[in-house]
């Protein structure tokens, strides 16, 4: 508990042990490691956040940052490691709407998910079962949080389906995943995970595999149903256009931890850490003149089983040696405070960073 | 005329078997550059020019496996690739551009068209006689788990190049091996690892190292990023770019990012349904696309600025999904989700046709220039409801775009306008009156068949049977 109320502080939060979260969605120092035989994978090492309903949270960094771990975590489906020998160690808090899930009974959190919490997964063909029918597997989660006939539940299916518009949704109830085109395969996975009307909606990925013209449509559905259900939504991402569109709040994961965290508009214009000048830097942009060269960030993402000592990013960070005594590389620095519900995890001083943003940084992008 | 081709082909064979040596005693990478440049076509010239490329995949079915239809990935296209610049291609999945990569490269044989390197035909050349030439074309492929051996070491796969082509580098291979790892920034002391050693970013390395051992004239990259992280993405970008500066390398690279094939090519062709539906200069594509299609694809990408989030007054959506190669729409490909479509369009191919001095369009209504097919004015029902997602906004600067730079070019050249644009859609339309009422039939089909999101409202709509079955011999 000592360890929980540290980082806890460190980000301006209540202590853990107080148990009143205001927030909906209330994410205390969550952990999740898994061991395997070549050491603790520390995938998600200490991650807090909020989120309020009616909002979205948009969580972006590299392949193995955690972002997905961190998903499944809140899903609760990390202990379904009980088929393996070994097991998802997660320590931390999760409060959703006043339950903390961690500790909750397992089939309390099941009654809890699919119908306050759902997830719309990156995969849709992998996520959605090739035997049934779409409208079977619609069916199956609305009577499990409902005690309905099969025949409501089917014009509940065949209601879902329209809205997230497929067409003749009374025909193709009863179609089979693979015949459905990939754009339309996401809009039943979507119509799946809010039949129940969820509360908080986890999109991991949810537009990765599909092609830009219906990702522009994916993504005008989503935002479209979260004005009209109120829902929370957390949009996990690498694309920060995808989370420029959709998000109000970011969180920029590096190795396992949040390194910058703030109102969309804060990190896109003003951030305050070299990994997310890095992500801005590297990537091409249209709305932009052609740039000469992109800015990339050299080396690659470190191991989560070693990570570097000292701040995470060290080893990849142009300015790490800015600040003195070698303190980057010793000291793990915490999320400060750089601006109005902004914070961010670095060791140069404000001054030092928001010179070089608007000196050295911004111009180039 | 292929055994020709071939002894053509051979005898060059020789002379760089020579040559290539004499390059590798460079170890900067200038030496090597100025080789390729001497030894090849001079910057401009025409390195690789395809016309009328085809390739059907047969759908067999039955006991007898006999053909039933065929998957019409690639649908006739023409395009040049000129030595020293770098040729986009863009397009949705499915729209073929990975096909094309594979059979410029031969690795897939055409149905029907000709390919030609450096004069040469080599459309149905076999492997041996394609052996000389896998020297000149290389790959780098998308996925760079798959397309190492993971049995192999790096120093083997890289070296495979030589051994195959029989070529003794100076300072023998292992040599010449860690030059390109280095070249490709890996660290040569790593020529005996193993793939899974790697990372995504280094393989991708590995993968272009290997692709570069032989000095290639051309470089075909299907998606050579796309597999990669953001951070890791702009490695490799940065690195392909370097790498055509320092050995003047001509590459057509394949991706489904507009962002990045802006970013790498001087040139860029957007493919929808096995065709190219607009061939331009970068600049003149993202700054004035033409095709309606290109339109809607860049407007869909979205934008990492919070500001112009919502922004739906810049944004196309487009309709349903795209129509299956099968049985691709008659007329113009795009016109089942095309807000522009008119009659016209469901009968008549548009041509690509250079419309703008470095911009072909296949397209009856382009946007920003005149229109080709100005008496052609109805819009389909299809049409129409696909504008009903495109902001009025949109529409209305398209409009006021497209007038503009018609009165511009009127007032310019008045009689070219007059023979150029106006009157030649008309005469196809009126040649292709015969075949038309097939094409109407073809579309209907097709559009119940394939397109069911964009068909869901013709069925019912009042209008829609007139529009759809309106005799086509309107456009004259």
């Amino acid at each position: 508990m000592t360890e929980l109320s540290k980082s806890g502080a460190a980000v301006g939060e209540p202590t853990g042990t107080s148990p009143a979260p205001t927030a909906f969605l209330e994410v205390r120092d969550l952990k999740v490691h898994f061991p395997t035989d070549d050491g603790l994978v520390k995938s998600v090492d200490g991650l807090s956040f909020q989120l309020e309903k009616g909002k979205t949270l948009g969580i972006v960094g590299e392949s193995g940052s955690g972002k997905s771990v961190t998903s499944l975590g809140i899903m609760g489906l990390h202990t379904a490691g009980q088929y393996g020998k070994r097991k998802a160690r997660i320590s931390g808090e999760i409060w959703l709407d006043g339950t903390e899930l961690l500790s909750a009974d397992p089939d309390h959190v099941r009654k809890l998910r699919g119908r306050e919490m759902a997830m719309i997964f990156q995969d849709p063909l992998s996520a959605l079962h090739p035997y049934y029918t779409i409208g079977q597997q619609i069916v199956e989660a609305y009577r499990i949080h409902h005690k309905v006939d099969k025949k409501t539940a089917k014009r509940r299916a065949v209601e879902m389906l329209d809205r997230v518009g497929i067409p003749q949704p009374d025909k193709r109830v009863d179609s089979y995943p693979h015949e459905f085109s990939g754009g339309m395969r996401q809009r039943a996975m979507i119509a799946m995970s809010l039949v129940n009307n969820p509360e908080l909606l986890i999109a991991d990925e949810p537009t990765t595999a599909l092609d830009v013209t219906v990702q522009a449509q994916i993504l005008d559905l989503i935002r479209d149903l979260q004005k009209e259900f109120g829902s929370a939504v957390i949009v996990i991402t690498h694309d920060l256009g995808v989370v420029a569109e959709l998000a109000d709040d970011l969180l920029v994961m590096y190795g396992g931890r949040c390194v910058e965290r703030g109102p969309a508009e804060k990190v896109f214009y003003e951030p305050r850490h070299p990994y997310t000048w890095g992500l801005l830097g590297s990537m091409p942009r249209l709305d932009r003149d052609q740039q000469e060269r992109l800015i990339p960030v050299k080396g690659s993402p470190p191991s989560l089983i070693n990570l570097p000592s000292g701040c995470a990013f060290n080893p990849r960070c142009p300015y790490a040696d800015v600040p003195k005594d070698d303190v980057t590389r010793t000291v793990r620095p915490e999320l400060t405070e750089v601006g109005s519900k902004h914070w961010a995890a670095c060791h140069m001083s404000q001054e030092q960073r928001e010179r070089i943003w608007t000196e050295e940084i911004a111009p180039k992008l | 005329m292929s055994d020709e081709a071939k002894d053509e082909t051979k005898g060059k064979a020789k002379d760089e078997a020579v040559a290539i040596p004499a390059q590798s005693d460079g170890t900067q990478e200038k030496a090597g550059g100025t080789a390729t440049l001497t030894k090849g076509a001079a910057p401009g010239e025409t390195l690789l020019k395809v016309t009328g490329l085809q390739k059907h995949f047969p759908i067999k079915k039955g006991l007898l496996q006999r053909q039933v239809g065929a998957v019409r990935a690639v649908d006739g296209i023409d395009f040049e690739v000129r030595s020293g610049e770098t040729l986009g291609v863009v397009g949705e999945s499915g729209c073929g551009k990975s096909t094309m990569g594979r059979l410029i490269t031969r690795l897939l044989e055409p149905t029907a068209g000709k390919v030609e390197f450096q004069g040469k035909d080599i459309t149905h050349l076999g492997v041996g006689g394609m052996r000389p030439l896998r020297r000149d074309v290389q790959m780098i492929f998308q996925d760079p788990y798959s397309s190492l051996n993971p049995r192999h070491t790096i120093g083997t796969i890289v070296s495979a190049p030589f051994k195959l082509q029989g070529v003794q580098p100076e300072g023998g291979v292992k040599k010449e091996v860690q030059r390109l790892l280095s070249v490709v920034g890996l660290n040569p002391e790593h020529y005996n690892r193993y793939p899974h050693e790697f990372s995504g970013g280094q393989r991708q390395r590995i993968g272009i190292a290997r692709a570069l051992a032989l000095n290639p004239r051309l470089v075909v990259a299907d998606e050579p990023v796309s597999a990669l992280d953001v951070s890791i993405q702009a490695q490799v970008v940065n690195l392909l770019d370097d790498l055509q500066d320092e050995l003047g390398l001509t590459y057509v690279i394949i991706a489904h990012d507009l962002s990045v094939v802006r970013h790498v090519s001087d040139r860029i062709a957007v493919m929808y349904l096995g065709k190219i539906m607009e061939l331009a200069d970068r600049d003149l594509l993202y700054k004035s696309p033409m095709h309606p299609y290109t339109k809607a694809l860049m407007s869909a990408v979205p934008i990492p600025d919070p500001a112009r989030r919502g922004a739906k007054s810049e944004r196309i959506l487009l309709k349903g999904d795209v129509p299956s190669p099968i049985s691709p729409p008659s007329g113009c490909r795009f016109h089942t989700r095309c807000w522009k479509a008119t009659q016209i369009c469901t009968t008549t191919e548009p041509p690509l046709k250079e419309l703008r001095p470095g911009q072909q369009v296949a397209c009856h209504h382009p946007e920003n220039f005149e229109d080709q097919a100005p008496q052609d004015v109805v819009l389909l029902t299809a049409a129409k409801e696909a504008a009903e997602l495109v902001s009025e906004d949109a529409l209305a600067e398209s409009a006021a775009t497209s007038a503009a730079v018609a009165a511009e070019v009127e007032a310019e050249s008045p009689a070219d306008t007059a023979s150029d644009g106006g009157d030649e859609p008309a005469a196809e339309g009126a040649d292709d009156g015969e075949n038309a009422g097939d094409g109407a039939g073809n579309a209907e089909e097709s559009d119940s068949g394939n397109a069911e999101e964009s068909d869901s409202g013709s069925a019912d709509g009042s209008d829609s049977g007139s529009a759809d079955e309106e005799p086509p011999a309107k456009g004259k």
